[in-house]
């Protein structure tokens, strides 16, 4: 197991493995209480558009799909805000839009298929520098947005009491909205898109089942996250098989075992 | 005289809708308001309008001289409906009674902040509930918990939005001793909505009768008048006290 983590490839893909469980997890515990699953899975088809984008113009897929997916976050964001369309429905409108631009795309320069479809399943081994900086990046950027988890938390409660407290809310839900776009867009090499809602989602839920507190269960969700992907990296390894799908069967392994624990099932 | 709420004809609309519509009403500092009105009347609009949580379409309201949006929260403490919970949200009692002095979701507390919150929620006799989660406390307690949140911050002015809901005849009996001793220690301003028109009359200073403009605005005696609750609610009598006969032509 040592020579393994030996290995140049295996370390990069355990570093970026272990930034993204850490990001998406504790994000994950903000979409989890505010109902937001489905923005995630929207976010994540969204940055099929940038990967697509990034792959057509010969950018580093990431670093296009990064703010590709923050933009089209924001615009969902301001669109919910600002009409009375639901959230589902904005979501709906700009993630199909996105992955209709993406497999136009594609379908340009169809030469660039196959390294697209590493990012629709993830492909951890294949986690090259570049990405990992990416990774980086937005896992430096949570660090620095850790000071608001008391007030996103306090508007994740009660949006009202926030406003009433002179919260500014509304930049706090854009902020939030961004940043899980950008977690999310981290993370597509890792899980891959068609997984990433789930990355983002079941730890957080697996710790919503233990929890007293939103603080036990932002440190219980990330905590969940990091094991998820270090069993799943390496059982993918040993047997072979695609490591997003591996990461998200340990974590929901761990959320089956949560429900029968707390007598759920 | 000091007021503690000034309502400068106020109107608020949501597109055609009009909410509120020319209110003009001076509120003294240290007055018991309840605020009575049929459903839709513009109850809730107006404590938000205080709260600073809305902006009128026309007019505007001050809070102690301050315009509403730029009063200090630490003036104002706030009891909304409990119905508004999220009991999904993992929290502990003392943590929301928290939220009343730190005005963010506490990730720890830290010992003032403790002391401060237990005793808040001594003063509502509702120290057992301290670490009890919120999503298991019944609809009173919750309304005690929201209540020490409210007295937490020692405000100027306390808001509740039907605080009673919930509560049986002794607890509600309870809660209005609360508010009246915070009243009377702090020199409080109270506004509260409520549907009881018993408890208005005993324990309110003031009443203001609302649908969507001021239909009266005085002492109990005086705003709970037939002319002003005929034509607020298209009747007099208090409801539990009007007789229905369904089917009846004559209900």
């Amino acid at each position: 197991m040592l020579e393994l983590l030996s290995l140049p490839f295996m370390q990069r893909a355990l570093l970026a493995g272990l930034l993204v469980g850490v990001t998406a997890s504790y994000f994950g515990v903000f979409v989890v209480q505010r109902r937001m699953s489905f923005l995630g899975s929207g976010l994540a088809h969204a940055a099929l558009g940038g990967v697509a984008l990034g792959l057509f113009v010969g950018a580093e897929p990431l670093y296009v799909a990064l703010p590709f997916t923050v933009v089209v976050a924001l615009l969902i964001a301001w669109v919910r805000e600002r009409t009375e369309l639901g959230a589902d429905t904005a979501v709906g409108v700009f993630f199909s839009l996105s992955v209709a631009f993406g497999v136009v795309l594609l379908a340009l320069k169809s030469e660039y298929t196959a390294d697209a479809m590493a990012y629709l399943f993830g492909s951890i081994l294949a986690v090259t520098p570049a990405d990992l900086w990416a990774v980086a990046l937005v896992a430096g950027a949570t660090l620095l947005t850790l000071p608001f988890w008391e007030r996103w938390a306090y508007a994740t409660f009660d949006r009202d009491l926030a406003r009433a407290d002179r919260l500014p809310v509304l930049f706090d839900d854009y902020l939030l909205t961004a940043m899980v776009a950008a977690v999310v867009v981290s993370a597509v090499k890792v899980v891959g898109i068609l997984l990433v809602a789930a990355f983002l989602v079941i730890p957080a839920a697996t710790a919503r089942l233990f929890s007293k507190t939103f603080a036990q269960m932002t440190l219980l969700s990330i905590v969940l996250g990091v094991v998820g992907v270090v069993l799943g990296l390496f059982g993918s390894y040993l047997y072979d098989v695609p490591s997003g799908a591996t990461i998200i069967l340990v974590e929901s392994a761990f959320f089956l075992l949560g429900l029968l624990v707390t007598r759920k099932i | 005289m000091e007021f503690a709420v000034e309502f400068e004809d106020v109107s608020v609309r949501f597109g055609t809708y009009t909410a509120l519509e020319g209110v003009n009403l001076k509120i003294p500092a240290g007055a018991f308001v309840a605020i009575i009105g049929p459903n839709g009347a513009g109850k809730s609009t107006l404590i938000k309008l205080v709260l600073g949580l809305l902006r009128p379409t026309t007019g505007r309201v001050l809070v102690f001289g301050t315009p509403a949006p730029k009063a200090p929260p630490e003036w104002l403490g706030y009891v909304p409906q409990f119905k508004t919970l999220d009991r999904s949200f993992p929290a502990l009692a003392i943590e929301l009674v928290a939220t009343g002095i730190r005005r963010r979701w506490p990730f720890r507390i830290g010992p003032g902040e403790r002391e401060a919150s237990l005793e808040a929620l001594r003063r509502v006799r509702g120290e057992e509930l301290a670490y009890r989660r919120l999503a298991r406390l019944s609809g009173g307690e919750l309304q005690r918990v929201y209540l020490a949140r409210a007295f937490v911050r020692r405000p100027r002015l306390l808001l509740l939005d039907e605080p009673a809901t919930g509560m049986d005849v002794l607890g509600e009996a309870d809660m209005y001793r609360m508010l009246e001793r915070y009243q009377r220690e702090q020199g409080a301003t109270v506004l509260m909505i409520t549907h009881d028109w018993e408890a208005a009359r005993h324990h309110a200073t003031h009443v203001l009768v609302l649908n969507r403009r001021v239909i009266g605005f005085g002492p109990p005696e005086r705003a709970l008048s037939d002319e002003c609750l005929r034509r607020a609610f298209g009747h007099v009598g208090h409801p539990h006290e009007l007789s229905f006969s369904v089917g009846s032509r004559d209900a």
